[in-house]
């Protein structure tokens, strides 16, 4: 029976370690979700603050409510509205039509250079990669005095021509650099077999690659129009109110009166400006910060 | 920098070495490598011509004017300058903070004047790049080890970690304004008067607030990408070796995640380094929160060629410190980001 009575405690002991291990356990997981709150509160709060603003009377903007109070889409008539000289309009047309001719432009010389530097052996290849890395890190601010008077000297200054020349020169390299890791992780024993198949290298890129690809480009592009969308320091020096992105047309958002700052208007503008730049992240999120991380660049 | 390169990096003789065209030893691989390097050659080369003319060529030029002198009324003699070659006066003029005294020679910049700036734009930059990229590192790291946490709502988090990413700096800017205007949120939370863009240290923290909150989550998902390549095993033998959870933080997580966590760094040290929009918008760069971007940008209209000094110096600063993080403290970005892109799951 002693034996028995041992066993009892032997089982008592396991439970009660068990136990331990298991509020252990239960009190890690409490914190793990503490600090996801915080996360989440810290990244979205902010941008919460600026979205409930938007829907703000003007009257109330000081208003410190976390909940959406006198709701109102007056500001987004604001921020549209072209009397005070603000064309948030015409930028937000600006910024799209600017984006995609860089995206575009970038992708098309980029995806032949991501091939080459994923797939062919060649010498100097980590020299060009370093370069087009470097060239990524670029401080923008180095281009824009030659560049300024250049433009000047040709006439184009506040011209579009004078916005997306410049953009190319980050948005390029960092095209070229993600859709390179993109293109290092695709099957590409299907290129070998459509050879074998009877294509040509440049068939097997288009009819086989090409498709495959697709989701890795339309990330790319993602990050590069995001890139482009994002500028600001070039476009605010080279840009005229007709050419001018939305950056720095939100950036210089004038109000009736000019010592009186139309914050929610403002607010208004950014949160167009910003949304459907979230929703596009949120919905590819799995793929950017692939695109991010494998990449390495902004 | 990279003119050598030129559009055909297979041929250029730049490194020496035997030259791709030799006699008809070890045929198959040579040939195949041949043939290929003339394929990326051809592949790379619009990048490259491209590259070349919007990096390549406006840096060679402002090189140039930067040592030329700016044409216009001289502000100390009020007298009209031709311009013509300067020599190096342009960089000493910043250097050492020297304007051009009335009758010939140079005195001291009297302050307030851009050129008497620039020690103190260089020590504001500085200041901002330790404090956001120390801050930034941290709080990254902390996120990052959450988020490699299993646990419910996790995609949840990782998705709202991109949020403060996706919305552009001029935004943030404008947002971060607003949150430290007088009557704003941030003094009504934290029951304090502070005139945050008013005064030099609150100015200078509302600028590092606003960039450690916006730049943060890009430190996170660069960190949390080196953490989850390190596999679950390692883990489970220290602790079966009884590691304690700080030593396996400091034996395992800290030296395996450290390639990851350099690149991260240096990307983030060169971003802040050329930092404009954030305090050029939050704070017209006033009360010392001059960056170096925002005085070449100050200077631009008063004269091309002294900004392209400016620009230069900016540009070597930036140079000189990714060569010392590549150099000296080991932060491989071309082996490593051609790691993750073999090693990521």
């Amino acid at each position: 029976m002693s034996n028995g009575t041992a066993t009892t405690a032997l089982r008592a002991e396991q439970d009660r370690g068990r136990k331990t291990a298991q509020n252990r356990e239960k009190w890690a997981q409490g914190r793990t979700y503490i600090s996801a709150a915080v996360i989440l509160i810290w990244c979205l709060a902010p941008a919460y603050w600026m979205v409930v603003t938007a829907f703000r009377d003007v009257g109330f903007t000081y208003d410190t409510s976390i909940l959406p109070t006198h709701v109102t889409l007056d500001n987004f008539n604001t921020a549209f509205d072209t009397s005070f000289g603000n064309r948030f309009g015409q930028a937000l047309l600006n910024s799209v039509f600017i984006g995609v001719v860089v995206t575009a432009v970038s992708l098309l010389i980029g995806v032949f250079a991501a091939y080459a530097l994923a797939r062919l052996n060649f010498r100097f290849k980590y020299l060009v990669l370093g370069f087009i890395l470097g060239a990524s890190m670029f401080p923008g601010v180095a281009l824009i005095t030659p560049l300024f008077q250049l433009f000047t000297n040709i006439g184009w200054m506040g011209t579009y021509q004078a916005l997306i020349i410049p953009n190319i020169s980050f948005v390029l390299p960092l095209t070229v650099y993600t859709m390179t890791s993109f293109f290092r992780e695709m099957p590409w024993e299907l290129e070998e077999s459509a050879r074998v198949d009877g294509c040509t290298q440049g068939q097997a890129f288009r009819k086989v690659i090409m498709p495959l690809a697709a989701p890795a480009i339309f990330t790319t592009a993602i990050l590069a129009f995001i890139s482009s969308w994002n500028e600001f320091l070039i476009a605010s020096q080279l840009s005229s109110d007709a050419t001018q992105p939305v950056t720095v047309a939100i950036a210089n958002f004038a109000g009736a009166q000019p010592n009186q700052i139309p914050y929610t208007a403002i607010m208004a503008a950014g949160t167009i400006v910003t949304i459907p730049l979230v929703i596009l992240v949120l919905v590819f999120q799995r793929k950017i910060v692939a695109g991010l991380t494998a990449g390495a660049v902004k | 920098m990279a003119t050598e390169l030129g559009p055909t990096p297979v041929k250029s003789p730049a490194s020496g070495g035997t030259p791709i065209h030799h006699g008809p030893k070890g045929v198959g691989e040579d040939n195949k490598i041949l043939s290929q390097g003339k394929w990326a050659s051809w592949l790379l080369a619009p990048t490259i011509i491209a590259l070349g003319i919007v990096i390549v060529y406006p840096i060679i030029s402002a090189i140039v004017m930067s040592f030329q002198k700016d044409a216009g009324l001289d502000p100390a003699t009020g007298l009209f300058t031709a311009g013509g070659p300067a020599g190096v006066q342009n960089y000493v003029n910043w250097i050492a903070q020297q304007c051009s005294a009335p009758g010939g020679g140079t005195v001291a910049c009297p302050p307030g004047t851009l050129g008497g700036q620039f020690w103190t734009a260089t020590t504001t930059t500085f200041f901002f790049t330790v404090v956001t990229v120390a801050l930034e590192t941290v709080l990254g790291f902390w996120m990052a080890m959450i988020m490699a946490r299993t646990f419910k709502g996790r995609s949840l988090v990782r998705a709202a970690v991109l949020v403060p990413w996706a919305i552009p700096t001029a935004v943030t800017a404008k947002l971060w304004f607003f949150i430290f205007a007088f009557e704003g949120i941030a003094n009504k939370l934290f029951n304090t008067t502070i005139l945050w863009t008013g005064s030099e240290w609150p100015a200078k923290w509302a600028v590092i607030i606003a960039d450690v909150w916006k730049t943060t989550p890009f430190m996170a998902l660069l960190i949390l990408a080196g953490l989850q390549m390190i596999p679950a095993e390692v883990y489970e033998a220290a602790k079966v070796d009884g590691a304690t959870a700080w030593q396996r933080f400091r034996m395992i997580t800290l030296p395996l995640v450290k390639p990851a966590l350099m690149v991260a760094i240096l990307f983030r040290t060169l971003d802040a380094l050329r930092m404009f929009d954030l305090p050029y918008i939050l704070t017209g760069g006033a009360n010392n929160t001059t960056t170096l971007s925002i005085l070449v940008i100050n200077q631009i209209r008063q004269g091309f060629n002294s900004a392209a000094a400016l620009s230069t110096i900016t540009f070597i600063i930036i140079f000189i410190v990714a060569f010392i993080f590549v150099r000296f403290l080991g932060a491989n970005v071309v082996e490593q980001s051609g790691a993750t892109g073999k090693g990521k799951k």
